[in-house]
């Protein structure tokens, strides 16, 4: 449809279209619910499903969950976990290295998926970057201290999510 | 004959032959855990139920024989549902411990679970418990895991002839053990590992190491003693995780001595992993190779050829004695020798050296005198065929020689010499049993051939083997045997490595040694050698591990253990065989006929052969013998042996410590445990018995 002449003449004139636009940024300034979130104050919800950074879990008396099956380091389909094992003092299976070169993984979750113990897990913390890649390839004390560290975090998220499994 | 029907396949199989195996030939899966194909039919764990037309009930097909006109089915529902009932009730006191259990990623409960068994338990109640037993150093025991098939059992019975295992209490209440707690006093206990369906009986040294499938296996040859048993080398990374037998029906079955299986973690001590010399401190200082070279070339060419010596230990693959043989050619020293404990064959024809009667050969044998020679532990496997022929048909076993338990009745016949004699003069009562066998066998040990009359003793057992009809002319039975304790021995023998017209044996250039008239010698991985008459002599000690005779060297030049080079073997029998690298040597240590072929290069004789295709080439060259893999070649009876008087000295035992015979084992933690646990509760034994 063509716009006659005298009426494209007023809209120009009048600035119809600037203060159309203002009225939205206006809108959008004080009306509106603010939909961004203040990065790093605030945070955005995650589903207890996230799956973050990897966590080596302990039961409540403090002993390790893992038992050195493998099953995680077999399933892991970027190869990025690394175990030793050998039989401890006690006579219990135990690991004496658990690595996870965490610049392999693909965060996909499987090794959480294979664990028969609840050992491994991927916690919902996602700011773990690092200034060198060495800071990257975690050993079992790091993925130990994890676990300490969101243990409340983790147990809440699975059970939350344990009706589906 | 009798012919029946599996799943619509006909099939006519020999009498006596059972339902399952005659379905196995038809290439259909029955599942099992007590069947094994080596070992007695027990019939107790019920997997291998099938159907049979005309029964009501579900059939037991590892026991059933099979008879004319049998119709069996293995796929209908009532089998499916037979073996979910069985795998239920099998599960109902089994752990589920499956991701500690060492058995798990190898396991037939497991596997056969996944194919057959139902979804799900209906078993709510406690799971039975049972204490752990304590079964030595080798045998790591989950009892809770057992599942009662009595394969153990029945191989301690059987194969290994010690009946020490046994099951008490019945139903629930059954456990397996030794009744009076104790190791088990076998040197094949290792492979009732390997029977074992579950994870009951679990490896000890290898306990929570690994999982199957993060390893990789490479076919090899055992290097302990001179059967040259099939095994398979699981390694990881450039770690030796375990050894494990391969199937091999003309040599080991399906088993290996507790020292093949086992002695593998010497390979991680006391390694030489890289070249050292003497320094004018007199103590070992590390070089490089052409350091080490240098001093060697050095002392060499001041020296006439006569006056360096060589010997071969018991180890050494093929291709380095060729290397070695053909760099002492060209420096011209005729004093080379492979016996370094100092037994006198192999300068007759190849069956004067040989086991004739072949390993699977000895099966068909009725009757074996032993001479000098403890099989069960110079040769557990073939100690084994000895007894499986015992236990078929009721082999007459006599002994003439130091007496040990053998794990089957033998007459021993005393262990005085002058019986040989009478033997073939026919006035001793072994006689008659000789003359009236139709496939008699004669067994020489090394305890024989090492004394100074070996060569007289020979002859003694040529003319024995003559009159006794020993060696049929006609059909190709040959009942001669020399049964070696070293793997490198028949090898070095058909290579010609021996002194030659002028040349001197091992214990003459260990008295060259102290006379100087040789002042030099090269030790190719050799030990077991008096090595304190070599102290001030140069010597050139190259393998593996620092040892005896690393401990007088001058310099080290660091070689290859078995698992770490491809090298060619030949058995006792004269079966040539190959194995394969399974990891590469540590730190700068090579592959040993690189390290002769280098050391050629400094002393200016350049060996022709630059590959191992080479070396191979140039071992046909010397025998063509090599040229055939895996095939025994037969020799032809001829004579050798010498006349003249056996002296009066009794058989003297070869070996005191099965667990420890040569540089690897006498490194090994495990061995050394069985050493002490085993060994000692035996000797122990045997003086309470006295």
């Amino acid at each position: 449809m063509k716009i006659p002449l005298k009426v494209m003449f007023l809209k120009n004139f009048f600035l119809i279209e600037l203060f159309q636009g203002m009225w939205l940024t206006l809108k959008y300034m004080y009306l509106k619910k603010k939909v961004t979130l203040a990065y790093p104050y605030e945070k955005g919800p995650l589903s207890p499903r996230f799956r973050g950074e990897h966590a080596l879990r302990r039961y409540p008396n403090g002993e390790e969950r893992c038992i050195a099956c493998k099953l995680c380091e077999a399933i892991c389909p970027a190869q990025a976990i690394t175990i030793e094992s050998e039989e401890r003092e006690d006579g219990s299976r135990r690991t004496t290295r658990y690595d996870i070169d965490m610049t392999k993984c693909i965060y996909c979750g499987l090794c959480e998926e294979a664990c028969p113990v609840d050992a491994i897990v991927e916690g919902p913390n996602f700011e773990f970057a690092t200034e060198t890649r060495e800071e990257l390839y975690y050993n079992k004390d790091k993925l130990l201290s994890n676990g300490d560290r969101w243990e409340v975090e983790i147990a809440n998220r699975l059970e939350q999510d344990a009706q589906y499994r | 004959m009798p012919k029946l029907i599996i799943d619509d396949q006909e099939i006519e199989v020999e009498n006596g032959v059972t339902v399952l195996q005659a379905a196995e030939m038809l290439g259909i899966e029955i599942p099992v855990f007590c069947y094994h194909p080596k070992l007695s039919i027990a019939g107790n764990c019920r997997m291998c139920l099938v159907q049979m037309e005309k029964s009501p009930k579900p059939i037991a097909s590892c026991a059933m024989p099979a008879t004319e006109g049998m119709v069996i089915h293995t796929q209908t529902p009532m089998v499916k549902k037979a073996r979910q009932g069985v795998l239920e009730f099998l599960l109902i006191n089994h752990p589920l411990d499956c991701p500690i259990c060492d058995q798990g990623g190898e396991c037939d409960l497991q596997d056969i679970t996944m194919a057959y068994g139902g979804d799900s338990s209906r078993f709510g109640l406690n799971k039975r418990a049972v204490p752990d037993k304590d079964l030595g150093p080798l045998i790591e025991t989950a009892m809770n895991r057992c599942i009662h098939c009595t394969r153990c059992i029945r191989f301690a019975n059987e194969i290994a002839g010690v009946p020490e295992l046994g099951a008490t209490g019945r139903g629930e209440h059954m456990e397996i053990g030794t009744y009076i707690e104790k190791a088990i006093t076998s040197e094949l206990s290792g492979n009732m590992i390997d029977i074992c369906p579950v994870g009951a009986l679990t490896s000890k040294p290898y306990s929570f190491q690994g999982r199957p499938w993060e390893l990789s296996s490479t076919p090899s040859v055992d290097v302990f003693d001179a059967v040259g048993c099939a095994i398979r080398i699981d390694t990881r990374g450039r770690e030796v995780m375990r050894i494990l037998p391969r199937q091999s029906f003309q040599i080991n079955e399906d088993w290996i001595s507790d020292k093949s299986r086992f002695a593998y973690d010497g390979l991680k001590y006391q390694r030489l992993d890289r070249p050292y010399a003497k320094g004018k401190d007199g103590r070992l200082h590390p070089v490089s190779w052409d350091e080490a070279f240098n001093v060697i070339a050095d002392h060499f060419q001041h020296l006439p050829g006569d006056h360096i010596a060589a010997i071969v230990g018991d180890m050494v693959d093929t291709e380095a004695i060729v290397a070695l043989k053909d760099l002492m050619n060209a420096i011209g020293s005729p004093h080379i020798d492979c016996r370094q404990d100092g037994s006198k064959i192999g300068y007759g024809p190849r069956s004067s050296y040989l086991f004739n009667t072949t390993i699977a050969g000895i099966e068909k044998a009725d009757f074996c005198l032993l001479i000098g020679t403890n099989p069960r532990w110079e040769a557990p496997l073939i100690n084994a065929r000895i007894r499986k022929n015992y236990l078929n048909t009721g082999l007459s076993v006599a002994l003439l020689g130091a007496p040990h338990e053998l794990g089957y009745p033998v007459e021993h016949l005393g262990d005085d010499p002058l019986i040989f004699e009478k033997i073939l003069k026919g006035r001793h009562p072994i006689s008659a049993a000789l003359k009236s066998a139709k496939f008699p066998m004669l067994i020489l040990g090394q305890g024989a051939l090492k004394r100074n009359d070996a060569e007289v003793i020979l002859g003694l057992a040529h003319k024995i083997a003559d009159k006794y009809n020993i060696v049929h002319q006609s059909d190709p039975w040959n009942g001669f045997n020399i049964l070696h304790s070293a793997a490198s021995r028949v090898g070095a023998l058909d290579l010609g490595f021996l002194p030659g017209p002028q040349g001197y044996g091992v214990s003459e250039i260990l008295k060259g040694a102290a006379q100087k008239k040789i002042e030099a010698v090269y030790l190719l991985g050799a030990d077991d050698i008096d090595v304190s008459s070599l102290e001030s002599t140069f010597v050139v000690y190259q393998g593996h591990h620092g040892d005896r005779g690393a401990s007088v060297a001058d310099v080290v030049l660091p070689g290859s253990a078995y698992t770490e080079k491809s090298g060619t073997y030949v058995n006792t029998e004269g079966r040539v065989q190959r194995s394969f690298k399974a990891v590469s040597p540590p730190g700068e240590a090579k592959e040993d006929w690189k390290i002769i072929r280098a050391l050629s290069d400094h002393l200016g004789f350049e060996l022709p052969y630059d590959s191992l295709n080479d070396v191979r080439a140039r071992l046909v060259e010397v025998n063509s013998l090599f040229d055939e893999l895996d095939t025994i070649q037969k020799a032809s009876w001829e004579d050798f042996g010498k006349e003249g008087t056996v002296l009066s000295e009794p058989f003297k035992a070869t070996i005191d410590n099965f667990y420890m015979t040569d540089s690897i084992s006498r490194h090994s933690v495990t061995m050394a445990k069985c050493a002490q646990e085993i060994q000692g509760d035996e000797q122990r034994n045997q003086i309470h018995e006295k």
